[in-house]
């Protein structure tokens, strides 16, 4: 009962929100934050009682449809990979809810949107069947597309259209290779499927396991399936885009493994060095983009599908240690990005703009908010006691051996991602005092000390202490890495 | 065979003093900066007490390792661990980081006194500290590159500690990228002794060098991936570019990070991994010759500086360089002992220099001028660090300089005749410095600007005076050790001692010492000295005529060999962002996120077309779908399946 509660409790909360009276809708984010730190609190509790090693756990299994030639279940379960995106999403709702607390427009509508997405997320996170797995993928694109074209900025719409055809597209594709799996094997269950293999499909295998590829590589983004994701981030509330930088790509990386790798192990060895080629061009490619934003929000999403590109990267090394480092750089990319949108916005309440050429000199004037930008930019840096060292250096020395030229050419990447962020850091924060943000005001409510702090602390503890979550992902990710057999 | 018996408790609580501080100081402290520093100085004063232990303990264990090894964390087979190792080199090091730190801590007390920075100021540089120490004790790589990191992380926060000004800014930033395109090399020696050695301990990659498990060319890229981070890190040519920059930060910055310590490290790094040079003479023929070029550019620029801190940073190019050359030339020891000597009277002519500018409010020699009388303690210990640094005998810079020599000389003659030449330029270039500085009329300094609030100068530029006794008592203390740390050569003990850190069969049996390689040396620098009178005293020879005369290799010098304006200008505003990051861009806006919207577009036509399609007659339908089921049926019978 646990998964099945903890997925729907941020939902339920956002249900009681939208159902507030109107003269009460300005208690919506405390029922959020309420729903929200439940489910934190309900996760981190799955997370202490997790016995590493033991494959999937809290396993909640109904019959939903029953066809006879295949069944449809309800079926939930986490293992050592998901437990840990399951926590890094209720823990960025957490932070998504308190960076919302400034929203007045149509307060009771918003929160509702919000925690169904994390709804969503969760459910994608810990589905077991296909078919639910793909319900829950698809059910993301409805809050989504109303948080940004209605709470958005800029061109809101036609990048709140952009994300949902460009995700839609990308179903079409994972649907049919799903369906073609299931059809072959005679079961959507997700468990059965990655334990015993697939040997036929409807579909060469090839093709269902391009098809998932597709449908994933699109979320994720990797070049150059990657143009929705500035124009989203570009024109999301701050909350949409922490949720969207920290755990919706998460989907992407977290699905390859689970169903491409696990369940594909063939094509996977086959298909390997072209994760590893496209996901090295990712971070190449993402990086030279970057220097070009003039928007800091841009900036951090290109540097985004830079970050990513190290975990398809890692997925494409297919040994444990690298991909354990791919799912690492997931939880790191997750934190330290969120951490940069939530600083982001809060500068950008107080400014009105972000573009970087109007900014400067903040560290005077916001010293608490400059410094959580220069912390954040450090992390993504790849700065050691911080999580995405962790992450980077794990891919690093688990790939070198399988792709030395691809790894060379990411570790490039460690040099570019130095130059954008210092660059922009001494165009935003540093430099003389601009008198126009004179009264702008530094961090000072409780909540916006509260995301910051947290994430920030998060981000250290991952970097000091990663066999926190080391010991979780090694297995699970070793038993899939046994199943390659590499 | 006995090792440092110290107790580990000990080595960690060397490193986790400062962080101590640092972390209450970052947290509680901000608002009580005078509780700061004296938290930051009682941390630095414990470690250096510490570190004296260590020192004792190590010289009875004749300078040979002890290691305390832990589990970090695993992924797979990975296993990375965190360590601790005491040896003669690491205890070296070790009292070099936290005397010089104790020195530097104490005068940033007068030295930034009034600076409304002054908290901040402290916990930085306990962070730095607190990386510094963490980076001579690592006893394995990827220890090694977390600190190594993060020196460059406090390095960075503290050359831009002024962030208000666009120079440091733009100076903090080039040094951080700067070093980590050296960096790059770095991680990739590590991604390649993990690959092919399998392990990433100190002990282990000599054992594998000295068994000839690690040979040939991934020996020598494994030499020239570490070097590539030393070259970044101790501002080697051609990567030296960002150490004159980096002094726009406070002066004590400068002593202690960018003269004595932090720029050490790429020396310690090779000394560290000295059998991996040993063994591959590709990778040691490569230290030596851009060492030897790092040694005649830097004194080569240092002798057309203005600034009297550009001077001490070009110094300190070039004698890194010639740690690095020493390296390269079968030099173990002798390196290190230059990085010990030089730690010391560097420190003290860069505190020295601060002290001036206490004075005059400037740094830029030609408005000062006179100040031997005015502050003539100030004086008295510049001179001697300068005597030191031009290698006059008997002060310290005199004994490592002449062992360098003397090694290079043994080696390879033209590296000799290229370090004593340079050797002449420094007794130039710093006298120079000392002539113009504090002999002849004072010129009035720099006068205050009464609408800058970020100046924190006190006093009058007018009537210069002696700086506090804050600030002159580690002048002294250092003063003392630019003239007596050479002497720890006497009987080779120093060599001995950290000898001890290198596995025996790697050591090469340094040369005898030579009368005529040190008289030779000493003459080279009474002829520097001399020669600075002749210019810049007596002025015998006006350097106006000479900079006339020699008017294209002056430019060349002024505009630092138009390096700046190539890496800069030329290649990362120029090439990199005008023109293949935008072309790329312009790549990603036309072409990818184009065919996007194109097939947006595309979509929407084609609805506009295929909606007269849907005319609602059953008719039609059953027609179409018929026409569908045989074009389908043809297609199965086609591909045969």
């Amino acid at each position: 009962m646990e998964l099945t509660v903890l997925v729907f409790l941020p939902a339920f909360a956002g249900l009681l929100a939208l159902l507030l009276p109107a003269d009460r809708a300005r208690y919506a984010r405390w029922v959020a934050l309420a729903g929200a730190l439940a489910a934190l609190g309900l996760s981190l509790a799955l997370f202490f009682r997790f016995e590493n090693g033991g494959g999937f756990q809290f396993a909640d299994r109904a019959s939903w449809i029953d066809a006879g030639a295949f069944e449809v279940q309800y079926f939930l379960a986490v293992d050592g990979l998901s437990l840990p995106l399951v926590v890094l999403t209720t823990f960025l709702t957490v932070a998504a809810v308190l960076v919302s607390f400034s929203i007045e427009h149509r307060q009771r509508a918003y929160f509702a949107c919000l925690m169904v997405l994390s709804t969503s997320v969760l459910g994608v996170f810990t589905a077991m069947d296909f078919l639910l797995f793909f319900l829950f993928w698809e059910l993301e694109l409805f809050p989504m597309y109303l948080l940004i074209s209605v709470w958005g900025s800029g061109r809101r719409e036609y990048s709140a259209m952009k994300f949902v055809l460009y995700t839609v597209a990308g179903s079409a594709f994972m649907l049919v290779a799903i369906l073609a799996l299931a059809l072959g094997a005679g079961t959507f269950d997700m468990a059965v499927l990655g334990q015993s293999g697939v040997e036929s499909a409807v579909l060469p295998l090839r093709w269902v396991f391009l098809f998932l590829f597709i449908g994933f590589a699109v979320k994720l983004p990797i070049v150059p399936l990657h143009t929705w994701l500035p124009d989203a981030h570009g024109d999301a509330p701050t909350a949409v885009s922490v949720m969207l930088a920290g755990v919706l790509l998460k989907m992407g990386g977290y699905a390859i493994i689970r169903t491409c790798v696990t369940i594909l192990p063939g094509e996977a060895r086959d298909y390997g060095v072209w994760f590893a080629a496209i996901g090295a061009a990712s971070v190449l490619y993402g990086a030279f983009v970057t220097f070009r934003q003039t928007d800091v929000k841009r900036l951090i999403a290109y540097s985004s599908v830079s970050h990513m590109g190290l975990v398809l990267l890692g997925i494409g090394a297919l040994g444990t240690t690298a991909m354990v480092g791919a799912a690492y750089q997931m939880l790191a990319h997750g934190l330290i990005t969120g951490l940069l949108f939530v600083v982001v916005g809060l500068m950008y309440e107080r400014t009105h703009t972000r573009e970087i050429s109007r900014l400067g000199g903040l560290a005077r004037q916001m010293p608490l908010l400059a410094a959580g930008l220069a912390f954040a930019g450090f992390a993504s840096v790849g700065l050691p006691a911080l999580a995405g060292f962790v992450a980077e250096v794990t891919i690093f020395l688990g790939a070198f051996q399988a792709y030395e030229w691809a790894v060379i050419m990411a570790i490039f990447g460690v040099v570019l991602s130095a130059g954008y962020i210092l660059w922009t850091l001494q165009r935003v924060v540093f430099g003389p005092v601009r008198p126009e943000w004179a009264g702008a005001g530094d961090q000072r409510h409780w909540w916006e000390h509260a995301s910051v702090a947290g994430l920030a602390a998060l981000v250290i503890l991952l970097g000091v202490y990663p066999d926190l979550i080391m010991d979780m992902l090694d297995p699970a990710i070793g038993a899939v890495s046994a199943r390659v057999g590499s | 065979m006995d090792v440092p018996g110290v107790s580990e408790a000990v080595l960690w609580a060397i490193i986790l003093c400062p962080l101590a501080a640092f972390t209450a100081i970052a947290l509680y402290l901000r608002k009580l900066p005078k509780l700061a520093g004296w938290l930051s100085i009682a941390a630095i004063t414990a470690s250096f007490a510490l570190a004296l232990v260590a020192l004792v303990d190590t010289l009875g264990a004749d300078g040979r390792a002890a290691t305390h090894t832990h589990d970090w964390f695993h992924a797979g087979p990975l296993q990375l661990s965190l360590g601790v190792r005491l040896d003669g080199l690491t205890a070296v090091m070790l009292v070099v980081v936290t005397s010089v730190a104790l020195l530097v801590q104490v005068y940033s007390q007068g030295y930034m006194e009034r600076d409304p920075g002054y908290g901040r100021y402290y916990a930085w540089m306990s962070l730095f500290i607190t990386a510094m120490l963490g980076l001579v004790l690592a006893d394995n790589l990827l220890m090694l590159f977390v600190f190594w990191e993060l020196v460059g992380l406090s390095s960075y926060l503290l050359i831009g500690f002024w962030f208000h000004k666009p120079s440091a800014a733009a100076a903090a930033k080039k040094a951080f990228i700067v070093t980590r395109i050296g960096d790059l090399g770095l991680l990739a020696a590590m991604l390649l002794i993990w690959t092919r050695g399998g392990t990433l301990a100190i002990d282990e990659i000599h054992e594998l060098v000295l068994t000839g498990a690690l040979s040939g060319t991934t020996l020598t890229l494994f030499g020239l991936g570490l070097f590539a981070g030393a070259v970044g890190k101790s501002a080697q040519f051609p990567l030296h570019v960002w150490l004159p920059d980096a002094m726009e930060g406070p002066t004590p910055v400068s002593a202690l990070i960018h003269a004595a310590t932090m720029v050490a490290a790429g020396v310690y790094l090779m000394a560290r991994f000295f059998p991996v040079l040993e063994a591959s003479p590709d990778a040691r023929e490569t230290v030596a010759w851009i060492g030897a070029a790092t040694v005649a550019v830097g004194a080569a620029l240092a002798l057309v500086q203005t600034d009297l801190k550009r001077v001490l940073a070009y110094s300190t190019i070039s004698q890194l360089g010639y740690m690095m050359l020493a390296l390269g030339v079968f030099g173990y020891a002798v390196a290190v002992f230059h990085l010990f000597t030089h730690a010391f009277f560097k420190a003290l002519l860069f505190l020295g220099s601060g002290s001036v500018n206490h004075a005059t409010n400037t740094f830029d020699m030609r408005r000062m001028g006179g100040l031997r009388t005015v502050m003539p303690l100030t004086f008295w210990t510049f001179l001697i660090g300068t005597l030191s640094l031009a290698g006059v005998f008997p002060l310290a810079g005199f004994w490592s300089k002449d062992e360098i020599l003397l090694e290079a000389w043994h080696q390879n003659r033209a590296l000799y005749a290229i370090a004593a030449v340079a050797a002449f330029a420094t007794a130039l270039y710093m006298f120079r410095a000392v002539f113009m500085t504090f002999f002849g009329t004072y010129k009035g300094g720099e006068p205050v600007d009464p609408s800058d609030e970020d100046s924190h100068f006190h006093g009058d530029p007018a009537h210069p005076h002696e700086s506090g006794r804050v600030m002159t008592w580690p002048l002294l203390a250092l003063a003392a050790g630019a003239v007596a740390a050479g002497w720890w050569a006497w009987g080779r003990e120093f060599q001995h001692f950290v000898e001890g850190a290198v596995p025996a069969d790697a050591l090469h049996h340094a040369p005898a010492f030579s009368y005529g390689i040190a008289i030779a040396s000493s003459l080279i620098a009474v002829a520097g000295i001399a020669a600075a009178w002749a210019i810049y005293q007596r002025r015998l020879v006006d350097s106006a005529e000479i900079r006339r005369t020699a008017y294209p290799l002056a430019l060349l010098l002024e505009r630092k060999f138009f390096l700046d304006d190539l890496y800069e200008r030329a290649f990362a505003a120029g090439l990199f962002q005008r023109g293949w990051n935008r072309l790329v861009a312009a790549f990603d806006a036309f072409a990818v996120d184009g065919a996007v919207n194109g097939a947006g577009w595309l979509g929407m036509q084609s609805g506009r077309v295929l909606r007269h399609a849907q005319t609602g007659q059953v008719q039609l339908y059953g027609a179409a779908l018929a026409a569908g089921a045989v074009v389908a049926a043809i297609i199965v019978l086609a591909t045969g399946s």
